[in-house]
Formats: structure tokens, C-alpha cells, sequence
């Protein structure tokens, strides 16, 4: 079987920068998400070097236009221009770290294999530039979250009872990572590893499952609700992952340190 | 083919090198192979022990030789020990004696911020550079970590956290690489450049 568009020696792609490592003596290697090819590995030569002119283009979370060129193994990178760095993603530590998760579960869900998915792209580019200017850092994260879950086929089943199928009633509820989605509170007596999930964290998953991020972006959800629906939503990716995520201990351990400091 | 288990142990032990996939470690084990016995003996003797024969310098964990408690800057009478220039790792040391125009000291952090590995404050080190300007006598922090998403990570977190001490802190300067054309400036470069524009006299 050949894929026709490996045939060809050089592209053009719109890129997100995910991940860079140092590779060989002054080079770069890349992990991007392409709307052209998914993701990708890259190498950009020489980008270690203070005069390099593609590195600056090339840091991660940046917006950019990419020549690439089929080497043997890797893409290089002939080619590099921003479209958009992000500048507000590197302004202070939490934004960095909103950033960081953002990417972290993407280049953990997403598999390396070179298939488009141009609206994947899309959500990808949009809550980066989202967290980037907007002033719901929170929603557009959450919302981020939802829209990945139905990318990678785990929507979480809300309406009904993720065990017995009958509707899930506005009462308190429990939310089961195994079976993907709310459990209701008969089913929930019987069954090992649940988390309660209240009406109001409940009601407001389905609102971000159902809604355009215009409309998901004015619910405006209690302190408790958020860190409620922040922790199912982390508890829930990590159980697909099957293990933690760097950043959110990552946050926590920079925060404590910040705050111990201030005391 | 199978290869004999010797080669195939090095090119095992060659692959782990950060840099080197298996095609390259394949050609370097059969460059061995064929080139004189003294290019393995001294490579190997270079080896043996090398983690044993190279200890950290207790103040600002730059690399010295085992036995010694500081390393040769530190152990400098003549260096500005008000002075603490932070850098990610021993080699941007070399970088900058290069340049023979600092004269202050170093902190060697040993590695970078770094949120999506996991690499947190207790990783590198970054609590003997707080305790070593808590301890008094600094004027200025020089925050040298390298102009990358890690690197400035790292330099927003020491600001945070050196705040208090009311030192100096200073972050190097970024801008536009000698030789370089405005026109392939990247808009980060670019917009540091102009924050970072000086006055000319
Ligand atoms: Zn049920
Ligand atoms: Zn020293």
C-alpha cells in the first residue's frame, strides 16, 4: 500500500509546535501537529544556534507556516514563518502552564500517524489562541477537554445512565471513568470506583458537550463547581491514559512553592 | 544478518547516546572495528570511572575534579562573588568564561523547568541558589537560562521566587543575532529586541 502524498519530496503545512528536544550537535527535533499530515516529527537544523533564523519560529505552542522536506527518516524544516507565537502564552507561569496541559494532552492522545484531521487542527490552534486573549481561561480549557474527548471517541455519556441506560435525573450523580459517564444514583450503590458528581458540575459538562464555545463561554460555574468539574475531567483522562499527567502536578508543585514563598 | 554479541552490545550502548539512532550507532561500532585498537582503549579508559573521577562544586554545582569542594571560579579570590550568573547547565559555564568579560560567579541549575516532563523546582537546582542569596552579600542575579519555553519557565519561576530577597534580578538580554536580517525575525525575537532597545550614546 503507498500513501500518495508520501511520495511527494517537500510540503507546505500549517503547523503547531508541541514538543522540541535537542538532537544531534546544534539541532532541533520536533513533534508537530500538521493540518496537512497530523503529527509529525521534524528536524530543524542548526536551530540550537544563537543566529539560527528558523528557531524563534520553531518554540513550542507557536502558530507557524512550515516547508518541510521528506528526509530518509524525519521531515526537515526548510522553511519557517509565524503565524501567530502566542505571545501571552509566555508572559507569566500560569499561562505557560494552561498552555502546557493544553499540549500535553494532545501529544499524549494523539498518535503519530500521518492521517490530516484538519478540525482536530482547528481545536487545537483555536483554544491556544483562545487562552492566549480571552479572559475565560477556565472555560476554554474545559471546553478544550469536551471537544477531545469526542476527537479520541470517549464522549462521556450524560444524558443517560452509563450502566442501566435509563435518564439521568437533576439529583446528585455519580460519574464512573470505566464506563465512560454518569451512573445513576441506584446503579451507583453497587459499582466500585464511582465519583459523586453534583447537579449543578453535571449540569454544566453537558451544557460544554452540547454548546458552541460562544455559548459555553457565559456560564459562569461556582468556585466548588470548577474545581469539582476540573477534577472528574483530570481524573477521567488519567484513567484513559493509565497514568498522570505532568503538568497539573507540575502547576500544583510551582504554586505551593510560589505561595509558601509569599507567606 | 546477526551480528556477533560484542558489536551488537555497543551498538546497543552507542544507540542510548542522545543524538545517535541505530544507523549511526551501526556505523560508529564498525568504525571501531576496523580503525586502530588504541581509538578504543582510549576512549574506554576516558570512561572507566568518569563519574567518579568528577564531583560538583558545593557552591554553585559547576563541574571540578573529585576531592576538590569548589570549582575553579568559586575558588577564584579575584571573581565578584556579589555577582551570581544562573545558568541551565556546565557548559554554558565554558560559553561565557569564553567571552572573558564576566567576572562575577555561577549557579549551575543542572537541567530546565520543564511542565509537560514533569521536571519541577525540586528537580534542578534551584533551592541552593535561594539559599545562597538568603545567605547574604549578592547584588545581582543574572538569569541566563536559554531563550526557549523551558528556559524562560525557569527564569519567570527564580524571579518569583528571588523576589523577596530583594536582590537584583536581570534576565539576559534578547535580540537580534550579529549577521542576521530583520526580515526573518520571528515576531518573539523582534518584540524583545524593541522592549530591550538601547540607548546609543
Ligand atoms: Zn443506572
Ligand atoms: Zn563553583
Amino acid at each position: 500500500m503507498t500513501d500518495p502524498s508520501r511520495s511527494f519530496r517537500s510540503l507546505r503545512a500549517e503547523a503547531i509546535v508541541l514538543r522540541h528536544s535537542d538532537y544531534g550537535e546544534a539541532d532541533r527535533l520536533l513533534t508537530l501537529y500538521t493540518r496537512e499530515q497530523g503529527k509529525v516529527r521534524a528536524v530543524a537544523k542548526g536551530a540550537r544556534k544563537i543566529a539560527s533564523r528558523k528557531a524563534g519560529h520553531l518554540e513550542p505552542f507557536t502558530h507557524v507556516k512550515l516547508q518541510l522536506a521528506k528526509g530518509r527518516d524525519l521531515f526537515i524544516v526548510t522553511q519557517a514563518e509565524t503565524i501567530n507565537a502566542f505571545m501571552p502564552l509566555r508572559d507569566n507561569l500560569t499561562q505557560t502552564g494552561r498552555a502546557a496541559y493544553v499540549i500535553e494532552l494532545f501529544d499524549r492522545f494523539i498518535p503519530d500517524e500521518e492521517t490530516a484531521n484538519p478540525s482536530l487542527f482547528r481545536l487545537l490552534a483555536e483554544t491556544l489562541s483562545r487562552l492566549a486573549s480571552e479572559t475565560v481561561p477556565w472555560l476554554a480549557l474545559r471546553f478544550y477537554e469536551m471537544r477531545l474527548l469526542d476527537f479520541l471517541g470517549f464522549r462521556p455519556q450524560l444524558f443517560e445512565c452509563a450502566n442501566c441506560q435509563n435518564e439521568i435525573k437533576a439529583e446528585p450523580q455519580f460519574f464512573s471513568a470505566s464506563l465512560g459517564g454518569a451512573v445513576c444514583p441506584r446503579c451507583g450503590q453497587g459499582l466500585p470506583g464511582l465519583w459523586p458528581i453534583s447537579v449543578d458540575a453535571l449540569k454544566h459538562l453537558r451544557h460544554f458537550q452540547r454548546s458552541g464555545f460562544r455559548e459555553a463561554s457565559r456560564a459562569r460555574p461556582a468556585e466548588q463547581t470548577r474545581k469539582e468539574i476540573e477534577s472528574i475531567m483530570q481524573g477521567y483522562f488519567t484513567y484513559l491514559l493509565e497514568r498522570e499527567l505532568n503538568t497539573p502536578g507540575f502547576i500544583k508543585r510551582v504554586n505551593a512553592a510560589l505561595s509558601a514563598q509569599s507567606n | 544478518m546477526l551480528l556477533p554479541e560484542p558489536i551488537l552490545n555497543l551498538i546497543n550502548a552507542l544507540e542510548r547516546l542522545p543524538g545517535i539512532g541505530p544507523k549511526s550507532a551501526s556505523r560508529l561500532a564498525f568504525y571501531f572495528l576496523r580503525a586502530d585498537e588504541s581509538l578504543s582503549s582510549e576512549l574506554a579508559e576516558a570512561l572507566t570511572g568518569l563519574k567518579a573521577k568528577i564531583a560538583y562544586c558545593s557552591e554553585c554545582f559547576n563541574i571540578t575534579e573529585a576531592g576538590r569542594e569548589l570549582c575553579d571560579v568559586c575558588a577564584n579570590p579575584k571573581r565578584d562573588g556579589s555577582i551570581i550568573c544562573v545558568l541551565e547547565d556546565a557548559l554554558d559555564v565554558l560559553a561565557l568564561e569564553r567571552t572573558a568579560a564576566y567576572q562575577g560567579r555561577y549557579h549551575v541549575l543542572q537541567g530546565v523547568l520543564n511542565p509537560i516532563e514533569g521536571i519541577g523546582p525540586d528537580d534542578i537546582k534551584i533551592r541552593p541558589l535561594i539559599d545562597r542569596v538568603a545567605r547574604g552579600g549578592i547584588r545581582e542575579v543574572i538569569l541566563a537560562t536559554n531563550p526557549s519555553m523551558e528556559g524562560d519557565t525557569t527564569a519567570m519561576y527564580l524571579q518569583q521566587q528571588l523576589r523577596a530577597s530583594g536582590v537584583n534580578v536581570t534576565r539576559l538580554a534578547r535580540g537580534l543575532p550579529m549577521g542576521g536580517d530583520l526580515e526573518y525575525a520571528d515576531q518573539n525575537t523582534l518584540l524583545r529586541a524593541l522592549q530591550g532597545r538601547q540607548q546609543m550614546d
